[in-house]
């Protein structure tokens, strides 16, 4: 009964929320969570087949929406936190949403999980897998350090029934330390091409250290942060071969990549993505490999993701008054170091991505960067100090103008003033709406305004963006 | 003009952001045609501490201080307790801030002795100290207002031959009770401030460096003022914000109020009256 009363509440409340033009990714959630506390076990067991999560620091949202692509073609109904709700609050709220459009039970739960949610999460959900993706430094404020944020999903990983599969990023030290000694189903994937990436890094490494013996690790290749190939010296930790990896990886620059996937078992799929960068691949072969996990075929899910266009607020593209919006969301250094390297430019992509564009000549683009330091965005301001936007200030990224906004607009500014971007470039505009207003304006008919937002900035921009017309709320169906 | 500006283990101890305070003060000194020499100081790395002008060692993971500390004692202890009794300007913060004083205290009980150059003693707390903060410090001469970011569990108590940086308006500052945060002894300043501190703090970055100048080349040297409305404008920002939503510091009682009062008015008590360095 207490079960019905909580569904019955959060579907009330979502229905109002919805009908108020408002997203409520939550607050269902958090009502029926107050009627029944147990609520997200009792509606996990609904489910036909059960629950795959997705975890780690980055690719979370891009990852899940991937593999949701693959499982929906492959003839699949979903649960799916598509918005990237990810607490316990949201986690219920995809159930209520999803049991609101489908009249049948769902296949499948697909949800990306808060590392520090997993702990529970896994133990009511009882997965048929995880997918850990990686771990930087992110978000610090909220639980301390690094090191606590891997224990928790180890935590949660413990809780695993033995029969769950647990999907690993070879190429990450601090993910793969966590496949040591697990019994059942380990499978990782990684990049295996040595023509690309770098020898050395030039990024702010944050675990270079051997999780086993604490001695620096070595590395011979780097792809995205510190993810690469490594070895401990003192032998006794290195990087596992890959059950399934990308051999030959082209870099596309805006336009995305292909990859050439190699499996156990024979399998050889052509991977093109949308999506750009190094870190997009890592998320395609992960949502490949858990694809293949829950039993599809690998040419039919690798056709899937290919067609995969970007995600809610990760580089999503919108057309606003004959602008093209590039809406990104940054999460953290890392993160935004990679979105930075890909718009503006970094040797390791293909040159002419400096006019992947197309459309618009060298020193006329437009950014518009808004910083929020909500609970969900991170408290903690000091990030923006170990983000390159030195790369704005180069000639060759061809800024014409920057405008700051959100409530930490101001330390924005004051970041890129630091960084050598000359400041008659920058305007700061704390108003969202006013910002975004004033950064169209600036731009040219045709060209492209790129938005790097945090996670709430985000939010209220596509909600200023939908009410204008220009996006789809998000609960309105896929977004491709 | 030059600066030697030294940097003790950047990779270990980068932790959030810190490195801003090296891209301020590099920044800041460049912006007035002073050429900043910057050098790393890793494990293993036995520099002579006097040839720096201006030092910086950010905080790091638990872990990782443990992992520096005895390098930290072994090959940097001696040169930089000179270095530092001689006047060279410093900024530490976090982890930096405690590997200076006496020791770190484990929740486990396990003490991690520091360089013991500061006299200060940090314990392990359970209550993490996180948020926005706010001080009001009187190092330059006048009450001017410091705005940051904490995090952390230990609890820093000073002793009587160092002072604290400033009183805290907002935030938790060294160890929640006494309403200090950091420290300040000759030219060093400690703290548990992010941020970073220095871009959003300008006058701190430039008392720091106007330290470094004149001990190098006399007191006759000046720094030229920079246009810092940006930096203010930062900083008023900042302060509001932590004011709307900081946890107020709360009243102290009795003891601790009478010693507050003391070190507000440079009386007897904790504090030695102030001395020019």
């Amino acid at each position: 009964m207490r079960d019905f009363l909580a569904v019955l509440a959060g579907k009330t409340a979502l229905r109002a929320s919805r009908g108020l033009g408002r997203g409520g990714t939550s607050l269902p959630g958090r009502v029926a969570l107050s009627v029944q506390p147990s609520i997200l076990g009792r509606l996990a067991r609904a489910l036909r087949q059960g629950t795959v999560i997705i975890t780690g620091t980055n690719g979370k949202t891009t990852t899940a929406s991937l593999l949701a692509h693959a499982l929906e073609d492959g003839g699949r109904t979903l649960v799916h936190n598509r918005s990237g709700a990810n607490l316990e609050a949201g986690l219920v709220t995809a159930f209520l949403d999803a049991s609101s459009r489908h009249r049948t039970r769902p296949d499948l739960a697909l949800l990306e999980v808060d590392e520090a949610t997993m702990p529970e999460a896994v133990r009511r959900l009882r997965p048929l897998g995880v997918v850990v993706t990686n771990f930087f430094r992110d978000q610090l404020d909220r639980y301390g350090e690094l090191d606590t944020t891997v224990a928790l999903v180890a935590e949660g990983l413990k809780r695993l029934d033995e029969e769950a599969f647990v999907l690993l990023n070879a190429d990450d030290p601090l993910t793969t330390y966590l496949g040591r000694g697990r019994p059942g189903r380990v499978v990782y994937y990684g990049i295996s091409d040595e023509t690309c990436g770098r020898a050395v890094s030039d990024e702010t490494r944050e675990q270079r250290y051997c999780p086993d013996c604490g001695a620096e690790l070595a590395y011979h290749r780097f792809y995205y942060g510190h993810l690469g190939h490594y070895a401990c010296p003192a032998g006794d930790f290195a990087r596992p071969r890959p059950n399934m990896a990308g051999r030959a990886v082209r870099l596309r620059g805006i336009e995305g990549s292909e990859t050439h996937v190699v499996a156990d078992g024979g399998v050889q799929v052509r991977m093109r993505l949308s999506l750009p960068g190094f870190y997009n691949v890592y998320n395609g072969l992960a949502a490949l490999a858990a694809a293949m996990e829950l039993g599809l075929i690998p040419e039919r899910a690798a056709e899937s993701v290919g067609r995969a266009r970007a995600s809610f607020g990760r580089m999503e593209r919108v057309v606003v008054d004959g602008r093209n919006l590039l809406l990104t969301l940054v999460k953290n250094p890392t993160g935004f170091n990679q979105v930075l390297r890909t718009f503006f430019g970094s040797p390791e992509g293909d040159p002419s991505r400096l006019n992947a564009t197309g459309d618009q000549p060298h020193s006329s683009r437009r950014v518009l960067i808004a910083v929020n330091d909500l609970h969900a965005d991170g408290r903690d301001i000091s990030w923006l100090w170990d983000v390159d936007f030195e790369i704005l200030a180069r000639p060759e990224s061809g800024i014409a103008g920057v405008i700051t906004s959100g409530l930490r607009a101001h330390d924005a500014a004051v970041r890129l003033k630091y960084a050598g971007v000359p400041e008659e470039r920058v305007k700061c505009l704390p108003r969202l709406p006013a910002a975004l207003d004033a950064a169209l304006a600036a731009t040219t008919e045709g060209e492209t305004l790129f938005v790097t937002p945090t996670y709430t900035a985000m939010l209220e921009l596509r909600d200023h963006l939908s009410r204008r017309g220009h996006v789809p709320r998000f609960w309105e169906g896929d977004l491709t | 003009m030059k600066l030697a500006l030294g940097h003790l283990y950047p990779r270990l101890m980068n932790l959030y952001g810190d490195r801003g305070n090296i891209i301020a003060l590099v920044r800041r000194a460049e912006w007035r045609g002073i050429t900043v020499e910057y050098t790393e100081i890793g494990l293993g790395d036995k520099p002579k501490f006097a040839v720096f002008d201006l030092l910086f060692m950010g905080g790091g993971q638990d872990k990782d201080q443990r992992l520096i500390a005895g390098d930290f004692r072994a090959s940097k202890g001696a040169s930089l307790a000179e270095a530092i009794e001689d006047g060279v300007a410093l900024l530490a913060v976090c982890g930096g801030y405690q590997m200076l004083g006496r020791s770190y205290r484990l929740i486990s009980g396990e003490g991690v002795p520091g360089l013991a150059v500061l006299d200060l003693e940090t314990m392990a707390g359970r209550k993490r100290m996180i948020g926005d903060v706010v001080l009001e410090s009187s190092l330059s001469g006048r009450p001017r207002t410091l705005v940051g970011f904490e995090n952390h569990s230990g609890r820093t108590y000073l002793g009587s031959r160092v002072r604290p940086l400033g009183r805290v308006l907002v935030g938790h500052g060294n160890n929640g009770e006494d309403g200090w945060e950091g420290c300040r002894y000759r030219n060093v300043i400690g703290t548990y401030l992010h941020g970073s501190l220095l871009p959003k703090n300008p006058w701190l970055a430039d008392w720091l460096l106007d330290r470094a100048v004149r001990r190098r080349y006399g007191q006759a040297a000046e720094l030229q003022p920079l246009d810092d409305s940006l930096e203010e404008a930062a900083h008023r920002a900042a302060a509001a914000h932590a004011r709307a939503r900081g946890p107020a510091r709360r009243r102290v009682r009795g003891r601790l109020a009478r010693e507050s009062r003391d070190r507000t008015s440079g009386g007897a008590g904790l504090c030695p009256s102030t001395e020019r360095w």
